[in-house]
């Protein structure tokens, strides 16, 4: 392989923002037909890297060569005539717009369209890459392994001869990971290349060929993954060796608690079918439970009533003996419900300062003759801050921190109030090892101190590590129940899926 | 009411209609380009006293025409140079932006022209003599036959049109597939801004063939509220513009009719604008606004 030109060179690259350097002389090359694995933890530069080779930043110093020419982009049109494709963490899809609409954008030209011609090309593509997909549907009306299929479309569609993929399966359920590394391997013996960014080490065992890491901004090595195990790869990540595998249910087999967080036949009508149907389930005090699903089957509905954001048309809920269901969100917060909600960006004030977030749900406690009292508020978040390790300090702008950061802050802020029922949405998305980490050892210190959580996730590998059992949410209702110390990945994915039993007449989002 | 009320009260609407659309018009093509443009009504403003003052000091109506058309694309300019280059808040701009254009236009006015008014010129006559409601001017009629179609045919089947509605909804998206968001974002505000200053120029071009102050009283306000209506779509906006104008037609008409003389002629003056509210308060509730409809954009 050395002898031939490689698609994209990178020698040296560096790039700063102010202070912090977040790309230190980064090597990097992938030739075609290879899938190279880009790992890192969160901040370790893997995104502001391929920025760079997509023409969305420019680096202070260092030379890309795109097939052996030294190239300086100056916006991602120049990557794309350069042949260089990227499906970003966040979809840059115009939900509005069709697929066919969102896959010509880029090549269609100022003048008259052909919708049919492109369509027809769209669909072709497709089918050669074995995606059953609607050209003329709506983008946004397609679930996120669609959205991320017509991504991949978008660069096939501008000839790229190599595709960037951020984090492709952090959205994805088991079986439409299955299909994305179907497609890739397919890309590559055509002769592609393809950078792949992921957390997930046993996908990067599956599917790359040769894996760089990055840490703290610089190359650490590059090797092949011919037989590497996971357990290497994590070390060469964050440095020395790491349990990110291994189940932490309750060893013990003791009875359930009392229930802390009754749900009972809650419903939410959307227009057509209903978006939660019946749900119904109890969470006992000293368990976590997971629920399951592929997105838009539900979850945010459960969550958005749980955390008194929208009414349920029908049902209750109910924490420990009150019915909170007409309760706002401060009463329900009195009742012992806590929740910490799945986007952590709508959860904060920006401009608002640490200590503040902190402060925000509990105003009453820090009234000073109907001032607020300032010093308490402060104490207050110091004693936070040392107590869940946030590193940050009290006047910091809360958009300013880091995501595992700013979930520390949102999940004391959740867990100061001592919940006895806690709910939690995608708590780790965006995370790296050992953020993820740390919020899993507060979960379960709740669990411990017999409290009940409730995990909404669409990660499967979190919810299987931590949860003592899961349900699956399928169109708004609940189709199964497993025990997550037995139950295994390919279990919970045909559930979701609705691939068993009476589950497959529902009407589910994704093809099996 | 006779035949000749009605064939009065279609033909008064078309032409209380065709400033409406010209301006709307425009104005839809700011916003989908995710740019509020407040500054409509002194660029009508501007439109319509600068093309009447070119026309009359050079003789020429079509230079008066070409004059309001250079005005307004040097108001969309500006606007475009504060909210789409510096990101300033859009309201401000566009709020700053008329009163800048209808106070300068009073003021030359003054300096050049006294207390007399500007000269009347010789306006656009309708291009058919004595057929009715067809009895209307050129600009009537292109608005409505040519600008409408084309502009409706632009946005849904042309590339330009796709990258508008991209820039517009996702600049993000668009930026990633190429599209030149800022660029896309200055034709959209120039070309609008001719388009709303010929809306403004028709009025003294074509109607009154003469300037008086505060000609446009608010036409450009309701051209914003009639996009709204209109959902940024271009054939409702068109029906909105025809129902306002059928109903200031109408309150004309019913100001002199001996029945509707006991009712207040304010009520009367008002009704249209009645209406354009009703009509928002009912169809307008669950409104789509362009994605990046106020955002001025930036890169990450």
């Amino acid at each position: 392989m050395t002898g031939s030109v490689p698609l994209i060179e990178l020698r040296g690259i560096t790039k700063a923002f102010g202070d912090l350097v977040a790309n230190d002389a980064v090597d990097l090359r992938v030739d075609r037909g290879e899938v190279l694995a880009l790992l890192g933890e969160n901040g370790a530069g893997k995104s502001t890297l391929t920025r760079m080779i997509y023409g969305l930043s420019r680096p202070d110093s260092g030379v890309i060569k795109a097939d052996g020419v030294a190239v300086s982009f100056s916006s991602p049109a120049d990557a794309m005539a350069a042949g260089i494709g990227m499906v970003t963490q966040e979809f840059s899809l115009v939900g509005p717009m069709t697929v066919t609409e969102n896959v010509m954008l880029s090549t269609c030209g100022l003048g008259p369209i052909d919708r049919a011609a492109a369509s027809k090309k769209v669909a072709e593509l497709a089918s050669r890459l074995e995606m059953t997909i609607d050209p003329s549907a709506v983008v946004e009306t397609l679930s996120v392994g669609e959205q991320q299929q017509v991504e991949i479309l978008k660069a096939l569609f501008n000839d790229c001869k190599l595709l960037i993929l951020d984090e492709p399966t952090a959205v994805l359920v088991p079986q439409d990971v299955a299909g994305l590394f179907n497609t890739i391997r397919t890309l590559v013996t055509q002769g592609m290349g393809v950078i792949f960014i992921s957390h997930k080490l046993h996908e990067v065992v599956e599917i790359a060929d040769n894996v760089t890491v990055l840490r703290r901004g610089k190359t650490v090595a590059t090797v092949p993954c011919e037989g590497l195990d996971p357990r290497q790869i994590a070390e060469l990540m964050i440095g020395s060796p790491h349990a990110q595998e291994g189940q932490r249910q309750r060893d013990d087999n003791t009875n359930p608690g009392e229930p802390v967080l009754t749900m009972e036949n809650l419903t939410v009508l959307g227009s057509g079918k209903p978006r939660l149907n019946g749900f119904t389930l109890t969470v006992y005090a000293g368990e976590i439970v997971g629920v399951a699903g592929v997105s838009g089957n539900g979850q945010t509905e459960l969550v958005d009533v749980l955390s008194a954001a929208r009414q349920p048309d029908t049902g209750s809920i109910v924490v420990g003996e009150t019915d909170v269901t007409k309760l706002g969100v401060l009463a329900r917060l009195d009742a012992g419900l806590g929740r910490l909600s799945e986007d952590r960006k709508s959860s904060i004030v920006p401009e608002m300062s640490v200590e503040m977030t902190l402060a925000l749900e509990e105003l009453d406690n820090y009234k000073h003759w109907g001032l607020l009292d300032k010093k308490a508020i402060r104490a207050n978040a110091n004693q936070m801050i040392q107590q869940f390790d946030i590193r940050a300090r009290p006047t910091d702008a809360i958009s300013a921190l880091s995501g595992g950061n700013m979930q520390k802050v949102l999940l004391a802020r959740s867990l100061q109030t001592k919940p006895t029922a806690l709910v939690v949405a995608q708590p780790t998305r965006g995370l790296d090892v050992g953020a993820c980490d740390y919020v899993y050892q507060q979960l379960e210190a709740v669990r411990d101190s017999d409290g009940g959580v409730l995990v909404v996730s669409e990660d499967l590998d979190e919810l299987l590590q931590i949860c003592d059992r899961i349900v699956v949410l399928l169109s708004g209702a609940i189709v199964g129940e497993v025990n997550a110390a037995t139950t295994s990945p390919a279990e919970l994915g045909l559930l979701m899926t609705g691939a068993t039993g009476a589950a497959l007449d529902q009407g589910s989002e994704v093809g099996v | 009411m006779s035949l000749g009320f009605w064939i009065g009260l279609i033909g008064a609407t078309f032409a209380i209609a065709t400033p409406l659309m010209w301006a709307s018009l425009g104005n839809l093509l700011n916003e989908k380009s995710g740019v509020m443009n407040l500054g409509i009504e002194g660029t009508m403003y501007v439109g319509a006293f600068g093309g009447l003052a070119i026309a009359s000091e050079s003789g020429s109506i079509w230079l008066g025409l070409i004059g309001a058309i250079i005005f307004g694309c040097l108001a969309g300019l500006l606007v475009a140079v504060f909210t789409v280059t510096m990101g300033v808040n859009q309201h401000v701009v566009g709020i700053g932006t008329t009163l800048l254009l209808v106070s300068a236009c009073e003021f030359v006015n003054r300096l050049r022209y006294g207390s007399g008014s500007l000269a009347k010129i010789e306006k656009f006559g309708d291009i058919i003599d004595d057929a009715g409601p067809l009895s209307q001017n050129w600009m009537t009629y292109f608005v409505f036959l040519i600008l409408a179609p084309l502009m409706w045919w632009t946005l849904r089947s042309t590339g330009f049109g796709l990258r508008l509605t991209a820039v517009g909804e996702h600049p993000e998206a668009a930026d990633v597939a190429g599209i030149n968001v800022n660029r896309t974002r200055y034709v959209a505000l120039v070309v609008g801004g001719a388009l709303m200053a010929l809306g403004g120029a028709y009025i003294t071009l074509a109607e009154l063939g003469t300037f008086t102050l505060g000609i446009i009283s608010g036409r450009g306000w309701v051209a914003v509220a009639l996009v709204i209506f209109g959902r940024w779509k271009v054939w409702p906006t068109v029906a909105g513009a025809v129902l306002f104008a059928a109903t200031d037609a109408l309150q004309l008409r019913l100001a002199i009719t001996s029945t509707f003389g006991a009712v207040p002629n304010e009520l009367l003056i008002a009704l249209p604008y009645l209406v354009v509210v009703g009509a928002l308060a009912i169809w307008g509730r669950k409104l789509r606004y362009p994605g990046a409809y106020l955002k001025p954009y930036r890169r990450a």
